[in-house]
């Protein structure tokens, strides 16, 4: 992890939704502020960890991260190309160098095409490979890379289990070359044995491709495990950013060390239990 | 055993299966474990280790589906399984209750909580409306809902995640159960709520002496709320212990799998997780003998043949696992994992082996009685 | 809930003047034939025709025809005069509506009843015989067309002409106030003839509802908490599973008060069906005119009636 310009900024982000009220003219009488005033650095080769409970907008962050919302301020820069008014050919241009694994493997994958096409459609997207036999070779380069069977490129979502799926969207987030990858609670929905090897097939693909990931999770012992630097995150703001150790360690928020201290088994001596 | 020390609850054998049209689904294959009353299991699994079937046959919810069930299920020494749908309703709810996992989902979308919790009051107990209401109310504030008159009457998606549940735990204390059956109770709710929960359920348990039942696939949950924990694989129990043997000595590979593969608070960042390979397997098709063994890392080609019998340690009969493994074999590689070494298989010698292995377990004709 | 109620009714209103503009234009600009001509009918006096055309203001500009035509729909509930039948549309309106009424409001009861008996005994009981013989019942009569149900239904059971005379015939329809007990007895093979294709979707429409609804988790709950079976079904279950029926009836019902043409004219009970079918027959066109806006009125406050009786039965909606 060399010193060194920042892979992304993100400075001030804030996304408003309006409650609107009035029966024919809609007057706007408040405001959630899902993102309030975010602001943040990812460097390359590190993973970034963003927990918080449910609602405090950390996937609202890095849905304005990569444009899937428009936020109502601020700015995302990515690699120095500012992300936030990038149009056209530039947004795509953008679009190719991050990429997004979901949460449920069950709806993230559509359930009317072969895997291969999933896996294939960010070339066609993007106009890449435009051989088939290359692209085909690509692919299942990608599906061999995520410790599935190149064979089963002419199967269907549902003849996997869900740990496959979710390799199979992270094949398909791989398939442009990203050097971002984004992970929005990539794991929450599997299997706890399942989960293990998920998060290890991440930090292998991490090391090797020298990928940025970003990982949401509401699960500290996970980000633990996965990230070198934390954002724990309320009500649209972050409320602490910290190295892993400092975090897990020496929490300085009120609400870091009470989302600390609720983890079960928190309070019973360490030492006796899980080893 | 003398008379108190009864348990509240004993399954002896239970084996459920429900036919669908995609094959017989073999959800419980003879399991067997007790409740003591006023004392808290943890049944721990994975999807398809059957741990819901299990909890729903207590209650005989599996009834309506064509299930076939077999064994007994003894509470307070009566046969559950042996009692009308009559008898049986008249325990639901009464002295057996359950919540389950996602309260939005668990509770009717179109009545208020207050009348759900009073429809439960008046399920089991002859009082007017207005006193089931007023019952609610009192449950309510049990559960240390805030503002429960009016919390009562809000509908369930008006409510947050917390409110809900506790919502649904005042609903399934209405008629102080003896035995409380929790079937993932915090599994859809946000961390510092999950341990709310925890901290009320245990709180309730004290002060109404009630026998808690909780299932999940949490094994840092269990550590904290439970004395003796049963874990499930593809609808066995592979290891029953008192929770502090379970965690300082563990015996099936199942369990040491769970336990290195999953992160915690203390592990050091770079020692890597330990994933199970594999998936667990489909209820229909389940693998033979060891239901275990495809995903074993020290099973040896004797385990595909043999059914692994629950049997309890020597020395320590509170403790039992189903491993066809020998004891000091176990205790071996258990020992080189936590030193956070990989074990080598041992020398496996045909005679030794192979006679150990049977006396361990039963063939897989004598298990089909 | 009072916000989402005057949200619904403004939008009704608009509807409603947005219909008229469209009758408006369906009847008077685009027509080919001369429009005074038109409603003057066959045969009809050069004179007759002239005041016609003053009447509707044909001299006028199109703007001006237009907000007379809607200030006179508006203001004075005039629907127009046909001369053929020599009496103002609102006026033969009002003497037909209470016989589509009757006729609409008791089919729709016997129909909801039974469907909803039928449709739950085959989802609590899905699979069985009885459940398959429900079905099947249904299907037979969700496909029998409605004048031939009444042809056989009248064949079989009609005082005048039929097998067993149990009923009184065609034709013998009266009024409520007039004869209650001849208004009920003339009534009860028309109802049964028109419920039954509905009862049959009905049926089957509930099964299905209810099938889905007993699946879900507050179910397992209903029954965790020890309910009879009976209530579980009845209190739980069907209260959500009718949902979608509620609404569909009062669309159904909203659509047949313009109208059961087919029942009227096979059981000759004079409603407004009967009344366009003849208008149509005879070339009448305000008439016509008149039972168009009239049907789409109808159809827009069943739509709003249901929409809040949606919002009524299901709390979640009401944000939106």
């Amino acid at each position: 992890m060399s010193a060194g310009a920042p892979l992304v900024q993100v400075r001030g982000l804030v996304k408003h939704f309006a409650v609107t009220r009035g029966i024919v003219l809609k007057r706007t009488v408040a405001v959630v502020r899902a993102v309030d005033g975010v602001s943040f650095e990812v460097m390359p080769g590190e993973t970034l960890g963003l927990v918080g409970e449910t609602g405090c907008g950390k996937s609202t962050t890095v849905r304005l991260m990569m444009r899937l919302l428009e936020p109502s301020a601020g700015e995302v820069r990515f690699d120095g190309r500012d992300v936030t008014h990038a149009r056209g050919a530039q947004l795509k241009a953008l679009r190719r160098e991050m990429q997004m694994v979901f949460q449920d493997p069950y709806s993230s994958l559509n359930p009317r095409k072969t895997v291969g096409a999933i896996v294939g459609e960010p070339f066609a997207i993007h106009h890449l490979e435009p051989d088939r036999a290359g692209r085909r070779r690509r692919v299942r380069e990608l599906l061999e890379m995520v410790g599935l069977s190149p064979e089963r490129y002419d199967r269907y979502p549902h003849e996997f289990s869900g740990g496959q799926r979710q390799r199979i969207g992270i094949a398909r987030a791989l398939a442009l070359g990203p050097r971002l990858l984004i992970a929005d609670e990539p794991v929450s929905a599997l299997d706890v044995s399942i989960q293990a090897q998920v998060l290890n097939l991440l930090r292998e693909l991490q090391s090797e491709l020298g990928l940025t990931l970003v990982f949401i999770s509401h699960d500290l012992s996970v980000i633990r495990y996965m990230c070198d630097r934390v954002a724990v995150m309320r009500a649209g703001k972050i409320v602490e950013l910290a190295s892993n150790e400092q975090l897990y360690g020496a929490p300085r928020a009120p609400y870091t060390r009470e989302l600390l201290a609720s983890v079960p088994g928190a309070r019973r001596d360490r030492r006796t239990i899980l080893g | 055993m003398s008379a108190a020390a009864e348990p509240l609850l004993r399954v002896e054998d239970l084996r459920v299966s429900f036919p669908t049209e995609d094959g017989v689904v073999h959800a419980l294959d003879g399991v067997s474990y007790e409740v003591a009353r006023g004392g808290t299991l943890g049944i721990v699994g994975e999807s398809g280790s059957g741990k819901t079937v299990c909890a729903l046959s207590t209650m005989g919810l599996t009834r309506g589906q064509g299930a076939e069930v077999s064994g007994r299920i003894l509470f307070q020494g009566r046969d559950l399984l042996a009692l009308s749908e009559r008898q049986l309703r008249s325990l639901r709810g009464g002295e057996i209750a359950m919540i389950f996992q996602d309260p939005l989902s668990a509770l009717h979308p179109l009545f208020k909580l207050g009348a759900q919790v009073a429809e439960a009051v008046r399920a089991h107990q002859h009082v007017s409306r207005a006193q089931a209401r007023a019952r609610a109310l009192e449950l309510l504030e049990l559960v240390a809902i805030p503002e429960p008159g009016q919390r009562a009457n809000a509908y369930p998606h008006e409510l947050s995640g917390g409110m809900r549940q506790r919502g649904m735990i005042a609903m399934a204390l209405a008629n102080e159960p003896k035995l409380l059956i929790a079937d993932e109770p915090t599994t859809a709710l946000d961390v510092t709520v999950q341990a709310q929960i925890l901290a009320l359920l245990a709180r309730l348990q004290r002060e109404l002496g009630m026998a808690i039942v909780i299932i999940t696939h949490d094994l840092a949950m269990v550590a904290e709320m439970a004395q003796q924990i049963a874990v499930m694989y593809a609808g066995r129990i592979v290891e029953k212990a008192p929770a502090e043997l379970l965690f300082s000595a563990p015996q099936h590979p199942y369990t040491w799998g769970l336990l290195r593969s999953i992160p915690t608070l203390e592990r050091p960042r770079d020692e890597r997780l330990a994933a199970i390979p594999g998936a667990p397997p489909s209820l229909i098709e389940r693998p033979s003998g060891c239901h275990f063994h495809p995903r074993c890392p020290y099973a040896r080609p004797a385990h595909a043949r043999i059914d692994p019998a629950l049997q309890p340690l020597a020395g320590r009969p509170q403790h039992s696992v189903a491993c066809l493994l020998e004891a000091p074999e176990r205790a071996r590689i258990w020992s080189e994992l936590r030193a956070g070494r990989t074990p080598a298989p041992a020398a496996e010698t045909a005679s030794g082996a192979k006679g150990s292995d049977e006396a361990a377990g039963l063939t897989a004709a004598q298990r089909r009685r | 809930m009072t916000r989402y109620i005057v949200r619904r009714l403004l939008w009704g209103a608009l509807l409603l003047v947005l219909v008229s503009a469209l009758t408006f234009l369906l009847f008077r600009i685009l027509p080919t034939g001369e429009p005074a001509r038109l409603r003057a009918g066959r045969n009809a006096s050069p004179g007759v025709v002239a005041a016609i055309r003053v009447d509707l203001g044909l001299n006028r500009s199109l703007g001006e025809q237009f907000w007379m035509y809607m200030k006179g729909i508006f203001l004075h509930l005039n629907l127009g005069y046909s001369y053929y039948s020599s009496a103002s549309v609102r006026g033969l309106i009002a003497d037909r509506l209470p016989a589509t009424i009757s006729l609409t409001v008791g089919a729709a009861a016997i129909w909801l009843l039974s469907g909803l008996a039928v449709g739950i005994l085959s989802a609590v009981r899905r699979g069985s015989k009885l459940d398959r013989a429900a079905m099947g019942t249904a299907l037979v009569l969700i496909s029998a067309p409605e004048y031939w149900l009444g042809l056989i239904a009248l064949y079989l059971l009609a005082a005048d002409i039929g097998r067993l005379r149990v009923f009184p015939g065609a034709g013998s329809y009266v009024g409520l106030t007039s004869d209650p007990w001849k208004w009920l007895t003339s009534l009860i093979l028309p109802w049964l003839v028109l419920a039954a294709g509905n009862a049959a979707v009905y049926a089957r429409l509930l099964r299905g509802s209810m099938i889905e609804t007993l699946q879900e988790d507050y179910i397992r709950t209903a029954r965790a908490k020890g309910l009879s079976e009976r209530r579980v079904v009845l209190r739980h279950g069907l209260r959500t599973a009718i949902n979608p029926v509620m609404t569909i009836l009062g669309l159904d019902i909203g659509v047949l008060l313009g109208g059961a043409v087919l029942v009227e004219t096979v059981f000759d009970i004079p409603g407004i069906g009967r009344l366009n079918y003849e208008a149509i027959a005879h070339s009448d066109f305000p008439i016509v005119q008149g039972t168009v806006l009239l049907a789409a009125l109808f159809i827009i406050v069943a739509n709003i009636v249901v929409d809040i009786a949606y919002a009524y039965l299901d709390p979640r909606v009401r944000f939106s």
